[in-house]
């Protein structure tokens, strides 16, 4: 097994990682599929508020490509359905009647079965959208063949969730999710683990994989870093990558013929009493969840990470691919002469505070913007956390510029926005990175395909 | 700390669109962001930030000039005295230097800022603090007789031709206080050469000890001395490389001396403001072709000077330091930095040792890496392209 060393990146240490114990969660009778968790899809309902699912049936559907389905987790009634300005369909709420009876699907032995067929069973059972497509970031297109398939199993993020701990008794149901992705494509699956710990056996044993591990700061995790050390994206290749516990997914609809979205979830974050994980269903209403465990108001719940998760309510929902909820301080909050005082509480890459002094302190942040918006000014920042062969100032520029040629040029295909997360959180003219990039992702899509 | 916030409160509403006083937001923005750190939150992207801001990244390069500027006080005095035969206890030279830099650092910020409020009021966006920087180099690049009106000229034209014209902080093609330095070298350059201007007081001639000369090193170069025959001051007083290093010579404020220039560096390296690379490739560059001359300047007397004069001399490492390294003018590459650093060391001494219309070419040469900046990137840039496509082929 190679080991893998990133020595670009940042770990940024805060408070609230969450301890191995898993409690269950309250149960929710609430879940919701959100569209816009989907890069560029337009939804088409299939179903109306009232209706009866199953764990299985369709809520709605890719309105260009109508083969790809989003079903529901749970069993029950259709609650609501949210829409946002010009009736964008933001949330498709099912209650619960927790009976959990589910539709049933093909089942069997993937290597038995036909390319053809497990990518139907795939779509029509609603497990297809886990399979994201670089470029772009969006879900894979079923009529195409991956040069390979990337999971990480190492959540390098801040507070990100120890996979060795979620999946050391999972080791079944990986393997079976594996043996169908690896129908799937006529290349590797390359499976990433944390090189800083042991590889627990449950990983060794996994056949049909590159088991690569990687060490280092963040992002070495990010499956964007792990391609890029390992088979890096041309021109006109696609590579899918899927979250280890949506492998358990598809391992679960091929080895049980049923949708079974459950998932462990990390509850983290300075705001939270007990940090811990939660067994729960992919778009479960968090309040289930953090109901105990945040006293304070004045606090951010996000959807995944600090660092790429997005803003949720306390009344919100999980997102459809995330596995963590983080609950940091707001940080709507003067301070007086902030930019001058020592600030010994705040954490910053360069030295111009006194973090430095404290590599092993864990940090509150906040989500103070810490500064206004300014243009480009200081350089070389950006390059010290991507630890990919691109120049991500002169990619960020020819998104600006909307350069198409220049984008392809400089390494369009090879990112996502989380691989620029940290761009976002070291800049000190405060320019949002990840938006930049994903509006010139966007037009790539418009523009090229 | 709360009474100000109230202060701030009760004005905001008057200055806000549709308030009574809008023509002034601008104005109150900067002063509310500069007692406070704003209570914006991250509403896309990462949800935390770094606590770096550019204020904090401006003021760290503020400090990093202290102690350029506070040697720069005393040895306007220490030069004065020296030239009038006075004696004076060090916080006598530093009092007399003081009162006289003073007014120039006042002059540069109350012209220059006023001039970027009034942009910033103009275009609509906040007053960046690129100025906050560019007001305090620029009293420490000029001589010290040099007019307050003069300054304030070179200030507004540094700010709204070398800076706004181009969209203010961040998107500027030359270093604005370099600009203003030119300006004033060209546009009055008796009052920016020669050997009387660098001591307070000289070009008025009275109170001045006959003899006295205030030749800075590289005039005294420029007309033909070799190391051995430089003088400080006086005929019989010897001008060696140490004080050249410490700095008790003639020159521009705060460009004499090297060691607290380099104090300067230490704190820009070490919170890692500016690029080490940069700095470390223009002495390279300028030891590098020093050491050329030395080689094949046999003969003729500038060209024999040691390599390492150059470095100490002029203003060579106040360029190196606080400069080449603004990170706007400079390559943005990596890759870049090192060679724009290199070149501008090496062009500096080229300039200085074969033209004779410019004892020093540190501005110059910066001025001129500024506008090839660009180019290098686009060369190392272009590699990365090139290597990226060669690895789609294969």
């Amino acid at each position: 097994m190679d080991n893998i060393k990133i020595n670009r990146g940042l770990n940024i240490k805060l408070q609230g990682a969450a301890n191995r114990n898993v409690s269950d969660a309250s149960p929710s009778t609430l879940f919701a599929i959100q569209p816009p968790n989907f890069t560029g899809l337009i939804p088409k309902l299939a179903v109306k508020v009232g209706h009866e699912v199953k764990a299985g049936s369709v809520l709605f559907f890719d309105k260009y490509k109508p083969e790809v389905k989003f079903t529901s987790p749970v069993s029950g009634t259709i609650k609501a359905i949210e829409r946002g300005t010009r009736r964008r369909i933001l949330e498709v709420i099912v209650e619960s009647n927790n009976k959990q009876e589910h539709e049933a699907f093909t089942k069997g032995n993937p290597k038995d079965m036909s390319r053809e067929d497990i990518v139907k069973n795939l779509l029509n059972s609603g497990v297809w959208p886990f399979i994201k497509q670089r470029p772009y970031g969006i879900i894979a297109n079923p009529e195409s063949t991956p040069k390979s398939i990337f999971i990480s199993a190492f959540d390098s993020a801040p507070l990100g969730v120890d996979y060795n701990f979620v999946l050391s008794k999972e080791g079944e149901m990986l393997q079976k999710g594996i043996d169908v992705l690896k129908q799937l494509t006529t290349g590797s699956i390359h499976f990433g683990v944390d090189g800083s710990e042991a590889t627990i056996d449950t990983f060794k044993s996994l056949k049909d994989i590159e088991l690569t591990a990687y060490s280092g700061k963040h992002p070495a995790g990010l499956v964007g870093t792990q391609i890029a050390k390992k088979d890096p994206i041309n021109k006109g290749e696609t590579i899918w990558q899927i979250n280890p516990q949506d492998v358990l997914i598809i391992g679960r609809l091929f080895s049980e013929g049923k949708f079974d979205a459950s998932r462990m979830v990390a509850l983290v974050g300075s705001e939270v009493s007990k940090p811990q994980y939660f067994k729960t269903m992919m778009g479960a209403k968090i309040t289930s969840i953090v109901s105990n465990l945040v006293s304070n108001d004045n606090v951010r719940y996000i959807s995944g990470n600090v660092l790429t998760g997005s803003k949720v309510e306390k009344e919100g929902y999980l997102g459809f691919y995330d596995s963590l909820i983080s609950v940091i301080p707001e940080g709507n909050h003067h301070q007086f002469f902030g930019w001058i005082t020592p600030n010994f509480h705040k954490f910053s890459m360069s030295r111009t505070y006194f973090s430095w002094l404290m590599p092993n302190k864990e940090y509150s942040l906040d989500t103070n913007l810490n500064g206004g918006y300014r243009a480009f000014v200081v350089t070389g920042q950006y390059e010290k956390v991507v630890p990919l062969d691109i120049y991500p100032v002169e990619l960020l520029k020819a998104c600006i510029t909307e350069d198409i040629d220049k984008m392809e040029q400089l390494g369009i295909y090879e990112v996502l926005e989380e691989d620029f997360a940290l761009c976002d959180y070291v800049c000190t003219s405060k320019q949002e990175t990840q938006d930049i990039l994903r509006k010139g992702l966007d037009l790539m899509i418009k523009e090229v395909g | 700390m709360k009474f100000i916030r109230n202060i701030l409160d009760n004005i905001k509403p008057h200055v806000q669109e549709g308030g009574k006083y809008e023509k002034f937001y601008s104005m109150f923005d900067a002063a509310e962001t500069l007692f406070f750190v704003p209570d914006h939150v991250t509403t896309k992207g990462s949800h935390i930030r770094d606590a770096i801001d550019l204020k904090r990244n401006m003021f760290m390069v503020v400090i990093a000039l202290a102690p350029a500027l506070l040697f720069g006080m005393w040895n306007v005095g220490y030069q004065h005295f020296m030239a009038t035969g006075q004696e004076g206890s060090l916080m006598d030279l530093f009092f007399f230097g003081f009162l006289k830099v003073l007014p120039i650092i006042i002059v540069s910020y109350v012209v220059g800022l006023g001039v970027e409020i009034l942009f910033a009021q103009m275009k609509r966006h906040e007053v960046n603090e690129g100025y906050f920087v560019t007001g305090m180099l620029i009293p420490l690049i000029v001589p010290v007789d040099t007019p307050l009106w003069m300054v304030a000229v070179a200030v507004i034209f540094a700010v709204v031709i070398g800076k706004e014209v181009f969209g203010g902080t961040g998107m500027n093609i030359f270093n604005p206080a370099l600009i203003a330095r030119a300006f004033l070298f060209f546009a009055y350059p008796s009052s920016m050469s020669g050997d009387k201007i660098w001591i307070n007081g000289m070009s008025e001639g009275t109170g001045i000890i006959d003899g006295f000369s205030g030749a800075t090193p590289l005039a005294q170069f420029t007309a033909g001395a070799t190391p051995n025959e430089l003088v400080l001051g006086f005929a019989d007083k010897h001008m060696s490389v140490f004080d050249m290093f410490m700095g008790w010579i003639p020159g521009s404020i705060g460009e004499t001396s090297t060691l607290a220039i380099l104090i300067g560096a230490v704190i820009l390296l070490f919170t890692g403001v500016a690029n080490w690379k940069v700095m470390v490739s223009v002495f390279a560059g300028g030891f590098l072709m020093g050491s050329i001359f030395n080689l094949v300047g046999a003969g003729h007397p500038y060209m024999e000077i040691p390599a390492h004069y150059h470095l100490v001399m002029g203003g060579f490492a106040f360029g190196a330091v606080f400069m080449a390294t603004d990170p706007v003018t400079a390559s943005q590459t990596e890759t870049g930095k090192i060679i724009y650093g290199l070149l501008i060391g090496v062009l500096a001494v080229l300039i200085r040792v074969v033209n004779p219309a410019y004892p020093e070419g540190m501005m110059l040469a910066i001025l001129f890496l500024n506008t090839f900046a660009p180019l290098i990137d686009y060369y190392v840039v272009g590699a990365n392209i090139k290597k990226r496509l060669k690895r789609a082929k294969s």
